[in-house]
This record gives structure tokens, C-alpha cells and sequence, in this order.
């Protein structure tokens, strides 16, 4: 039943997958499947867990407002509001993208809308009240360039969801509810606008979807995805986290999509895409084809917990995108 | 002679009241696990003190998936800081070697057991094992090495229900038991003997349910040392490197088969290997020639 449990969760998330890569909006079915509920989990110190709109979504609360890493899918927005009031009765102030894919930015748009971004003086005389009447959106750059150009037949995403601030430096950091914040970006790994967001007095790692407990991680190679960033963002992590006694603990771990972690679980599914990532390595220097690595099933000892055969996310997808990536390399 | 209780009545009274008492003490239908306990190694000494051989996989309910991690694992991996003070998993934590204590938490108000709580010496790990019905976390809650668990009483035998485990091991060469897994302890006490049934429950790496006992005495003067461990370079090596052998490249796993003389097909496990009928395919295997042990030089 379990298993069964988590392939379900697995297709969920495959599916959230699928409406992200293809921005697409697509017409509203006569009969729409009720929405899905979204459930709080306490963290520790300010930080909240909120799952169940697509990907996790990570909430900050203090004395200065709400900050919240990713906002789910659009359709999700009333209930993650909700769940969000039900934690603080502050504003929302900021809104972090990990990375540009609807099941995480496809509230931005309203969740900012009902926020304030802090501003006054000179800002807000020079540009109107239009430079407070949401709350910020920050995020990569690329996330930005992605969510506002169409691209073959898929339309850029509405002006009132894009990034309003954007980073291009490796590292951004910000001071709120009392705590640094670190906005760490990890270069082609997940996308290429991957950002793992550090609240350090929480001692929490929010990673996005470099990082997920349900499924091979995905390379979206059509927005710039790379195995090798992959690694180097689990490997960021391990040595980012502190555990406590017994290598549990410490340092707890939001990922893009599952449970909640500490840096133990990192660390498990860290070897295991460093093992696979090594045998279809092995098997590229021993001039395999990409059809004889898929034959071979390089992550047959994995498969009955990561792998899928249906969905959008299969394993073969997987096996694919980590040869193609490691066969653009070398 | 005054009776000490007064009037007869009165004595009657007390009598009546004491007896109630006493039985009343008497009446608990369940055991008590609480004590100190040492472990008894009887069975499986090899196994659990200076740990199993490579490529031994005989007795268990392995799949195809488990034997590639078991064949892929490399003992270097227990080097990497990240691993040095990884706990064992509540399931396999009482094959230790490990010393034991249990005791209860009760509610001052009506005395009910609310939970059992144990120590384990290695890693000094603590499970709690809530009593009071309390319902398991969502599947999006933390797993632990502990997992969360809830126990109930089937006669005199504490039956524990696991959840929210981590990923561990089985066997300590790489068996893997899943972060999916359930386990279902059964607590059974005769005399001063404690005997631990674990039955692990794993949709991932088992086709069938793996059951191993484990036994302890009691052992009331007991004192248990501490157990911190603190994670240090053993090795250098750049982040990001994890030891593994490739497929078909380990060459130590031919070592137990030829060493002990056992047929190489049965130490690759699977469930038929636990039954006794086994015995008889064996001896229809081709067995490994034993190495040649070279002579002792002067």
C-alpha cells in the first residue's frame, strides 16, 4: 500500500512536471477534479512546510511579514493563501523562485497581488504606488528571461508573475523576521535557474528540485538542466547541513517535492546519483550507445524506489538525460 | 488482645481493603519489558560482532535490486564523514551489539502507560514506542533512523508497529532495507530471557517479509556508557566522491563463497534460501575451489 502511496505520489508530481515544462494554460475541463488540500508542517524555529500545491512550498513568518520559497500552481493559490493566513496575520512581503516551473511559480501572480512589497520615499514618489502594491519576487535571472519570452508556441507567463527582482551573482542575501537568508544558485543542475534558499537561524535548506524524495531528480535540458549541476547542488547541501546526534537532525531539509528531510536523506540520495551518474560515465568511456546504456539499466538496483515506466518522468528519461548530459561534456 | 486494626469490624474492613489491593496489583495481564538488559549472541556471532562477510546475501528475502546495491556497495563508503556516525535503523538496532534498557513513561493522574522508551548502547540510540494510540504522521513528516512507532498488546507479547524509518541497512555489506519499509517488533519476555522478533516489511528490496530474533538477558546492574561519536577526515578525498564498485568489477564477492565452501548461487540469497528445503538444492551446486593458503615463511 505504501509503494502504492508513493506512486501515486510520484505521478503527482510527474504531472505538476508536465505543466511546468510546456507553460501552457489549458482550458478548464467541464468537470474539474476537486483540488487537492494543502497540509501545514511545522518546521522548526520561523519555517512552515506547506505540501500539496504542486511543489512544497517553504513559509517564513516573523515580525516583518511572510516569506515565502515558490508558490505552487496557479490553481492552488486560494488554498495556499489560506494556509498561509491560518500561519500569520503578517503581509507577505517576499516570494523566492528556486526555478521557473509552473508547480512552483504558478501562484506568484496572486499570492504577490495579496502582498505589499516595503517600500517608500523617493521609490514610491518617483514610481507610484504601483512599486509597493505587491509583494517582491526574487529569483535567478534566467527565471526571469524564461518566464517572459515565448518560446515556440508556448506564451511567456503573465506580466504579474514574473520576478521583480532578480540575482545574477552566485549569492544574494537578504535579512528577514530576524534571520539571514541566503539565496545560493547552483548553475545547470535542476534548470539553469536553480536557487537553494538557506534561512540560517531556522538552520533550514529549502532546494527546490534539486533535490526531491519521490523520483530521480529531473534534468530539464531544455532549460538548461545538467546532471553535473545536480550533483554539485546535493553536494552544496551535505556540506551546508549540520546534523545533530547521530547524523540526524540539525539542519532540516524542504525538498522540491516529498517529505521532509534532514541532511541524512540528502545524503542517501546524493550516492545514489553519484553511483548512476558514474556507471553511464563508465559506460560513455567504453564508447556505449545511448541504447545499449538504456539496455544495460544502470539504475535497475534504484528502479523499485525512484524509477517509473509511465508518467512524464520515466526512468528511461532519466537514464537519457544524464547521458546527454555527461555526453555534452565530454 | 486489641487487634491492631481496632474494631472487628474495622479489621474486617482493612482486610477486605488490603486483599482488594492485592489483587488488584496482582491482576495486570501484560509484562513488563522495563529493566536493564544485556544481549546474548548465541546465533549469527559472526555476523553481528565482527560484522558479515562480502557478497554474503544467504537467508535473506532479497530482490534482484537489493543484490546490485549489496554487489555496488564498498566498505570506504562508511569512511565519508557524512556516514562515520550514522545510527542503525530502530529495526535492526537490537542485533547491536548492543545493550538495552527499557523503561516506561506513565501518566501521574492514572497511572497508564503512555509509552515505552528504550536505549540502545550503539549509537545511543533512543526509541519511543507511544502506547496511548496516538495515531502515525502523515507520509509528508520526517523519517528517523527510530522511525515512529506505536505498540499494543497481543497476551503477554508487546507488539510495535514502525513507520517513518529511514533508509538503512539489513545486513551490514550493503543489504539495503527502504525508507519504505515498515517493521513489526514482537516483545516477548520468559523468565530473565527477552527475545526481540523483528519482522521487516519492505516493498522495495524484500519479496517476502524478513523475520530475525534477537535475544537479551536481564542484566539489573547494567550501566551503560555513553556513546558520542564525532564524524572526522579518515580520508581525503574530494567532496562529492562515493566509493562504490562498478557492476561486475567487485572481485571480493567470490571470497565468501570460495572461503566457506557454500555453492556461489546460494549466497546471492533470495527468499527460498530461509527455508530448510534449501539444504537439498544446494547439494546440487557447484562449489568454488577453497584459495590456497600459502605457506607460513619462517
Amino acid at each position: 500500500m505504501i509503494k502504492r502511496m508513493v506512486k501515486a505520489c510520484c505521478a503527482l508530481a510527474c504531472m505538476t512536471a508536465v505543466s511546468t515544462l510546456a507553460w501552457s494554460a489549458s482550458a478548464a475541463p467541464a468537470n474539474p477534479a476537486p483540488l487537492p488540500e494543502v497540509h501545514i508542517l511545522p518546521v522548526q524555529g520561523n519555517i512552515s512546510m506547506l505540501v500539496g500545491a504542486g511543489g512544497n512550498i517553504t513559509v517564513q513568518t516573523g515580525a516583518d511579514g511572510v516569506l515565502l520559497v515558490d508558490t505552487g500552481l496557479a490553481t492552488m493559490s486560494d488554498k495556499v493563501l489560506t494556509a498561509v493566513h491560518s500561519l500569520s496575520d503578517k503581509t507577505i512581503r517576499y516570494i523566492i523562485n528556486t526555478h521557473v516551473h509552473a508547480d512552483h511559480v504558478g501562484g506568484n501572480e496572486a499570492i504577490s497581488k495579496s502582498g505589499r512589497t516595503i517600500a517608500g520615499g523617493n521609490v514610491v514618489g518617483d514610481i507610484g504606488t504601483s512599486a509597493s502594491n505587491q509583494a517582491t519576487i526574487i529569483a535567478f535571472q534566467t527565471v526571469l528571461d524564461r518566464m517572459s519570452t515565448e518560446v515556440a508556441g508556448s506564451p511567456a507567463s503573465p506580466q504579474g508573475a514574473w520576478p521583480t527582482d532578480t540575482y545574477t551573482t552566485p549569492e544574494r542575501k537578504i535579512f528577514f523576521n530576524g534571520e539571514g537568508v541566503e539565496l545560493i544558485h547552483i548553475p545547470a543542475a535542476h534548470t539553469d535557474g536553480d536557487t537553494i534558499v538557506f534561512f540560517r537561524r531556522s538552520d533550514v535548506i529549502s532546494t527546490g528540485d534539486i533535490f526531491v524524495t519521490n523520483g530521480y531528480p529531473i534534468i530539464d535540458l531544455d532549460h538548461g538542466g545538467n546532471i553535473q549541476g545536480v550533483v554539485a547542488g546535493l553536494n552544496r547541501i551535505v556540506e551546508m547541513a549540520i546534523p545533530a546526534d547521530e547524523q540526524e537532525g540539525g539542519t532540516l531539509i524542504i525538498p522540491g517535492h516529498g517529505r521532509l528531510c534532514d541532511v541524512a536523506d540528502v545524503v542517501f540520495y546524493q550516492e545514489m546519483v553519484i553511483i548512476i551518474r558514474d556507471r553511464i560515465q563508465d559506460m560513455i568511456k567504453k564508447g556505449r550507445t545511448l541504447e545499449q546504456v538504456l539496455a544495460a539499466k544502470p539504475t535497475r538496483d534504484y528502479d523499485p524506489r525512484y524509477g517509473s515506466t509511465s508518467g512524464f518522468w520515466t526512468t528511461d528519461k532519466f537514464v537519457t538525460a544524464v547521458y546527454k548530459s555527461l555526453r555534452a561534456k565530454s | 488482645m486489641r487487634s491492631i486494626f481496632g474494631s472487628r469490624p474495622a479489621a474486617a474492613a482493612a482486610i477486605a481493603l488490603l486483599l482488594g489491593l492485592t489483587l488488584s496489583a496482582a491482576a495486570p495481564a501484560q509484562m513488563d519489558p522495563s529493566g536493564e538488559w544485556g544481549p546474548r549472541f548465541d546465533e549469527d556471532r559472526f555476523e553481528r560482532i565482527p560484522g558479515p562477510e562480502i557478497g554474503d546475501y544467504l537467508g535473506l528475502p532479497i530482490n534482484d535490486a537489493a543484490r546490485l546495491r549489496g554487489d555496488s556497495w564498498d566498505a570506504a563508503l562508511l569512511e565519508l564523514q557524512e556516514n562515520q556516525c550514522r545510527a542503525h535503523g530502530s529495526d535492526y538496532g537490537w542485533r547491536g551489539p548492543s545493550n538495552l534498557s527499557i523503561w516506561k513513561e506513565v501518566d501521574q493522574a492514572t497511572q497508564k502507560v503512555i509509552a515505552y522508551h528504550t536505549h540502545l548502547s550503539a549509537y545511543g540510540a533512543e526509541q519511543t514506542i507511544w502506547m496511548d494510540g496516538r495515531p502515525h504522521p502523515p507520509d509528508y513528516a520526517r523519517h528517523t533512523w527510530q522511525g515512529f512507532s506505536t505498540g499494543e498488546w497481543d497476551g503477554d507479547t508487546l507488539v510495535i508497529t514502525t513507520t517513518h524509518l529511514k533508509e538503512n541497512w539489513i545486513r551490514r555489506n550493503g543489504i539495503a532495507r527502504s525508507d519504505l519499509a515498515t517493521a513489526r517488533v514482537h516483545l516477548l519476555k520468559h523468565g530473565n530471557y527477552l527475545t526481540v522478533a523483528v519482522i521487516v516489511y519492505d516493498p522495495v528490496y524484500l519479496t517476502e517479509p524478513f523475520i530475525r530474533t534477537s535475544d537479551f538477558v536481564y542484566a539489573p546492574q547494567q550501566q551503560m556508557a555513553p556513546w558520542p561519536c564525532e564524524a572526522v577526515d579518515e580520508v581525503d578525498r574530494p567532496a562529492g566522491v562515493v566509493p562504490h564498485h562498478l557492476p561486475g568489477t567487485n572481485t571480493f564477492l567470490n571470497e565468501f563463497p570460495a572461503n566457506y565452501g557454500i555453492p556461489t548461487q546460494a549466497t546471492r540469497g533470495g527468499a527460498e534460501t530461509m527455508y530448510p528445503e534449501y539444504m537439498l538444492k544446494m547439494k546440487t551446486m557447484t562449489v568454488l575451489p577453497r584459495p590456497v593458503k600459502k605457506a607460513a615463511t619462517p
